[in-house]
């Protein structure tokens, strides 16, 4: 069977499904007629359509194309041809600065189309751009790990899906709570309409999260941190629950925005340790002083340990989450039977629920554990 | 997960949090947060100055039924008060009547003393008077001739010698 549709969301898929038949049927064609279309605009290089290459539908590429990052931003099909949101390459190649748009690359994630910009021979394979002669140069599995291969590719600071989206929530949430802050200005009485919303939620995070774990005395000088986590981690959870553009994207599931994220509670945390707290992670107090050289190394690594926790458990949450949902949507398309539809439809309804749990769950668990991390470098003990 | 790029996500989500933290936090945070603080601030006010407003009346209920109960301990003393002098009075006046009558009973014997003796002094000097005439009367009839009254002079006379 062959597949056009590549980053298509499972709302949409699960719509495709109630035609199943009609929509591969057209697949066929679809590709003929693509490579067609493709070359006349390829800039004059060799231009092989990545869905070209894929003769059998494979959950595994589905899953990891819905669940990574991309240049573009994949809105729909439509007669086999894909309708894109092209979002702006930038790199810092070695000639210096380049950005264009991303609709250069064609779709291409082979690394055949070649891309000139000037003078740059740039090959995109797996959402990966590297320079052309360097990727030739490539084994296939230095390509697939192409990741962390920088002598043989620009870095890249594109704004990509994630990004977008991440802007997106960043610029919402903003003015949801200026909104509010300036309702208060209006409206020094009981909250209504959108602070009444928020503010239970702003006063949630104070009287459950920050208080109890941080302290009366110094939680004051963390809620803004603590409350732009959980605003930002739990609106891009739900972004990434939302099958559709602008949304979709699988931001808070991607272990580079998780790193930042635990990255900054470590800085904060760290910045903010009080004399207690290295006390605690030099010279254990309360411990024989052969014990005392030994803790040192456990508690510094505890140090890592902590935020590499946060990073990996908000991480592989929505990831899992995403993999379910995209699994049971995949059912479909692996019985290729229209029967399959509603049950896995039901599933999915389920999952997707669930995810909703998850997605405000796992923003206030990765902001209750900050606090307590916060609180605990912070925290004032008068026993020893 | 496919890995992309390390460094754009990495760039863009370090950038974009920094800035939205910042403004967040000068923009929305701040007054959001004050607003909240203020706003219980004033609720906790308003609840101590109700509650203490509940305690001021509870007061002043309180004082009402004391001074209540002060005037009615004070009318109740002015009844028992007036009672006591009433009963006084009565006894006061009872005793200066019997003082009275006594007195009164006394003079009234002592007049009819004086009466009576008044009456017998009278009736005396009546009496002697009476004696007197009778006397008179009987001497006058004796001395009618000579010799009874030389006979009187010279018993007299010698009563007289006597003494």
């Amino acid at each position: 069977m062959i597949i056009s549709i590549k980053p298509v969301r499972f709302l949409l898929l699960a719509l495709l499904a109630l035609t199943p038949t009609l929509n591969f049927a057209a697949s066929n064609d679809s590709i003929a007629d693509k490579t067609e279309v493709v070359e006349p605009v390829s800039e004059g290089h060799e231009a092989v359509s990545s869905h070209a290459a894929e003769k059998e539908f494979s959950p595994t590429d589905l899953i990891n194309s819905h669940i990574g990052d991309s240049h573009e931003f994949h809105i729909a099909d439509w007669g086999g041809h894909p309708i894109s949101f092209y979002l702006p390459v930038i790199l810092w190649t070695n000639s210096g600065l380049e950005v264009f748009s991303s609709e250069h690359f064609h779709h291409d994630n082979t690394g055949h189309h070649i891309v000139n910009a000037n003078g740059q021979e740039l090959v995109r394979y797996k959402e990966i751009i590297f320079y052309a002669d360097k990727f030739e140069a490539l084994t296939q599995d230095e390509r697939d790990n192409g990741a962390f291969a920088f002598d043989a590719r620009p870095l890249d600071f594109s704004i990509t899906k994630n990004v977008f989206s991440m802007l997106m929530s960043a610029i919402v949430l903003f003015f949801l709570f200026f909104a509010v802050a300036r309702s208060y200005k209006k409206n020094p009485k009981a909250p209504k309409g959108l602070a009444g919303f928020l503010e239970p939620l702003v006063t949630y995070v104070r009287d459950e999260i920050a208080i109890p774990n941080i302290g009366t005395k110094k939680y004051a000088k963390f809620m803004p941190y603590l409350l732009t986590i959980f605003f930002f981690i739990w609106i891009n959870n739900l972004i990434g629950l939302i099958p559709f553009f602008p949304f979709s994207s699988n931001l808070t599931g991607n272990i580079y925005f998780t790193f930042v994220m635990a990255v900054i509670t470590f800085i904060v945390t760290t910045v903010s340790g009080n004399k207690e707290y290295w006390g605690h992670i030099f010279w254990m107090p309360g411990v024989p002083t052969p014990m005392k050289f030994f803790m040192m190394p456990i508690e510094l690594i505890g140090m890592i340990t902590k935020p590499f926790a946060l990073m990996i458990r908000l991480f592989a949450n929505i990831t899992a989450g995403h993999i379910i949902i995209l699994s049971l949507v995949s059912l479909i398309f692996i019985f290729k039977s229209i029967a399959i539809g509603p049950v896995a439809g039901a599933f999915v309804l389920f999952m997707t629920v669930l995810e909703m749990l998850v997605a405000a769950l796992q923003a206030y668990v990765f902001t209750l554990l900050s606090a307590l991390f916060i609180g605990q470098a912070v925290a004032e003990h008068d026993h020893h | 997960m496919q890995l992309t790029s390390p460094e754009s996500l990495i760039f863009w989500t370090t950038l974009i949090f920094v800035v939205f933290f910042i403004l967040l936090a000068k923009f929305a945070w701040k007054p959001i947060l004050g607003a909240v603080k203020s706003r219980e601030e004033s609720i906790n006010n308003a609840l101590a100055s109700a509650e203490a407003a509940r305690r001021e009346m509870q007061n002043l209920t309180a004082d009402n039924e004391r001074i209540l109960q002060e005037a009615r301990m004070e009318r109740d003393a002015l009844l028992k008060e007036a009672r006591d002098m009433r009963d006084k009075m009565v006894a006061d006046s009872k005793q200066e009547a019997q003082v009275q009558g006594e007195r009164m009973i006394e003079q009234a014997k002592a007049a009819i003393e004086a009466e009576k003796n008044a009456a017998m002094a009278e009736l005396k000097s009546q009496v002697s008077s009476l004696s007197l005439e009778i006397a008179e009367k009987l001497l006058k009839e004796e001395l009618s001739n000579k010799d009874a009254q030389t006979k009187l002079v010279e018993r007299m006379l010698g009563d007289v010698k006597l003494n």
